[in-house]
């Protein structure tokens, strides 16, 4: 497989800052991966993310050392614009996304592509695909400023997976939107990632993190303490001692392990809990 | 101490648009409360109605003895303090101490009260070593904290919280819990708004459900939880281990990761 994103011993400070918000990171995503992020607040996701997608240091400024490889070419060589068309970002803060320049979502997921210069007939095809996908056709004559912030964070989605970038970096989409709306994101992430598109998602909710990711990157404070496929690392032990959530039935699986129930595995999912459960009784009535 | 009444309260905009209809609910004083329900439900409609950001077109909000159609927002507000679900909607100093003295400030509150106030604030919320930084250039979630500790610092008996658990991590979350139980011992009103509920069930017995501008449940959470009906209705998904407990084919009730763990336990040791 060929690797997507390449970063090699990344370090980054932002201007007029004494402290590096990146130290020495080194990792590789394959092309059509699924990837989370993950770390507590300030570990440094959002600006992992930012390097990602060029705004590091293209925009931001700042010292950046190491390499950052983006599908064979490095970072510097690239234009920002052209950066724009291969990794798509999608903001943390849904309510900053919002171009302002359009005043109905039909046209504000349309945005991007008009910059593209792509024939009209086409945009509409591909914005009408994309309401419907991430649902919010009802939506297409409303104010994006006069959105409810789960709906924003849809159309911020939207506006990004029209573009059709090869890479995905995606912020918190989920943070604004109720149980279930989460779920359709991430089932959209899924049909992305089925596209063959390579995403990478910072992410709190660790039980949807367990079900739709393949690999993990734990942070914590600055530094890429942890990297794996998700199960492996959610399993070992080290990941404790950074204080970041467990997938709820993996906290419940530890805590049942320290009161002597013995488990053949580590559940990540709810519905392992039930099996690794059994497997032990099986294994006593032996 | 001040108690909260909505009486069949329907809100609309101008445009004719329906907000909210026919809530009707109280709160006593140092209650805590969580709202739960999908996006466009009303939640955030009716937590306004509650300080008087929006007024209601048909039935009566009582905030303490106070109707609020018959005061400004900015009275309702001394009693009923509202945070924000995006804190940058409500930041607007340069520096984290000065965004959180402002409301104690502005109250009229004696110096040294103000500057107690502030600090407990920022102490509650963990943001005390972030005094000196520019809000903006702090992480969302930390933001949060700030427009938190900014209403808090006003010391009214009622706050809503919306959404404070967005994006949260899990040190987040942990300060969250601590602000709630020290809110009670100080006899606060609590309203919270959230979509998490994992946090729902560790902090609160009371929840409201609403679904389609109405409320659908008003009710503890064992009750709330294990109604197939209400959650049908409100879309709500129960939290994670009521879904584990269902699929061990445990009794219906279990809501807390202690209560699973006991009863698997329990099993164990048969």
């Amino acid at each position: 497989m060929t690797a997507m994103i390449d970063l090699k011993n990344v370090s980054y400070r932002y201007p007029v800052s004494d402290d590096s918000v990146l130290k020495n990171i080194s990792f590789s995503i394959e092309k059509g991966k699924f990837t989370a992020i993950i770390g507590n607040n300030g570990s440094g996701k959002t600006t992992l993310c930012n390097t990602i997608r060029g705004f590091v240091p293209h925009f931001y400024k700042g010292e950046l050392d190491g390499e950052v490889i983006i599908d064979q070419t490095k970072i510097t060589d690239y234009q920002l614009g052209q950066l724009g068309e291969k990794v798509g970002y999608v903001f943390q803060n849904p309510f900053i996304q919002v171009s302002g320049v359009k005043d109905n979502v039909f046209e504000e997921v349309a945005y991007g592509l008009e910059n593209l210069g792509i024939p009209v007939e086409e945009i509409k095809v591909r914005v009408e695909e994309v309401l419907k996908l991430v649902k919010i056709e009802y939506l297409r004559d409303k104010n994006p400023f006069e959105l409810s912030g789960g709906q924003r964070q849809r159309v911020a989605l939207a506006s990004i997976i029209v573009m059709d970038p090869e890479i995905l970096v995606i912020d918190e989409p989920t943070s604004q939107l109720d149980p279930i709306g989460t779920q359709q994101i991430f089932e959209i992430i899924r049909l992305m990632k089925e596209r063959g598109k390579t995403i990478v998602l910072v992410e709190h909710k660790m039980d949807l993190i367990a079900e739709y990711a393949d690999d993990l990157l734990v942070m914590h404070k600055g530094e890429l303490v942890m990297q794996g496929p998700v199960r492996e690392v959610f399993a070992d032990p080290e990941f404790e001692k950074y204080q970041i959530q467990y997938p709820h039935v993996t906290e419940i699986a530890l805590q049942l392990q320290q009161s002597g129930i013995p488990l053949t595995f580590l559940p990540i999912r709810d519905e392992e809990l039930a099996d690794a459960l059994n497997r032990t009784e099986v294994a006593a009535h032996d | 101490m001040t108690e909260l009444h909505l009486t069949n309260v329907s809100f609309s905009y101008p445009d004719g648009t329906k907000a909210l209809e026919n809530l009707t609910l109280s709160v006593t004083s140092g209650e805590r409360v969580a709202i739960v329900g999908q996006n466009g439900a009303g939640k955030t409609t009716a937590v306004k109605l509650m300080n008087g950001l929006l007024k209601p077109t048909e039935g009566s909000v009582l905030v303490g003895d106070w109707d609020t159609k018959n005061h400004t927002t900015a009275q309702v507000s001394r009693k009923v303090g509202y945070v924000f679900q995006n804190p940058d909607d409500q930041i607007f100093h340069n520096d984290v101490e000065s965004e959180v003295r402002f409301g104690p400030k502005n109250m009229g509150f004696e110096p040294e009260r103000v500057n107690e106030l502030t600090d407990w604030a920022m102490k509650l919320c963990g943001i005390s070593e972030f005094a000196e930084e520019n809000p903006y250039n702090l992480p969302y979630s930390v933001r949060k904290f700030v427009t938190i500790a900014s209403v808090l610092a006003m010391d009214s008996d009622i706050i809503i919280l919306d959404e404070p658990t967005a994006g949260q991590d899990k040190i987040g979350l942990q300060v969250l819990g601590n602000l709630l139980q020290v809110l009670e011992e100080k006899q606060k009103s609590v309203i919270t708004i959230t979509h998490d509920m994992e946090f729902v069930t560790d902090y609160f017995t009371r929840i409201i459900v609403m679904a389609n501008r109405q409320l659908v449940a008003d009710d503890n959470a064992q009750k709330v939880f294990y109604n197939t009906e209400v959650l049908e209705k409100s879309m709500l998904k129960p939290p994670a281990v009521a879904q584990m407990a269902k699929l061990l084919d445990f009794s219906p009730g279990i809501l807390s990761k202690q209560q699973l763990i006991e009863a698997i336990l329990a099993q164990h040791s048969l």
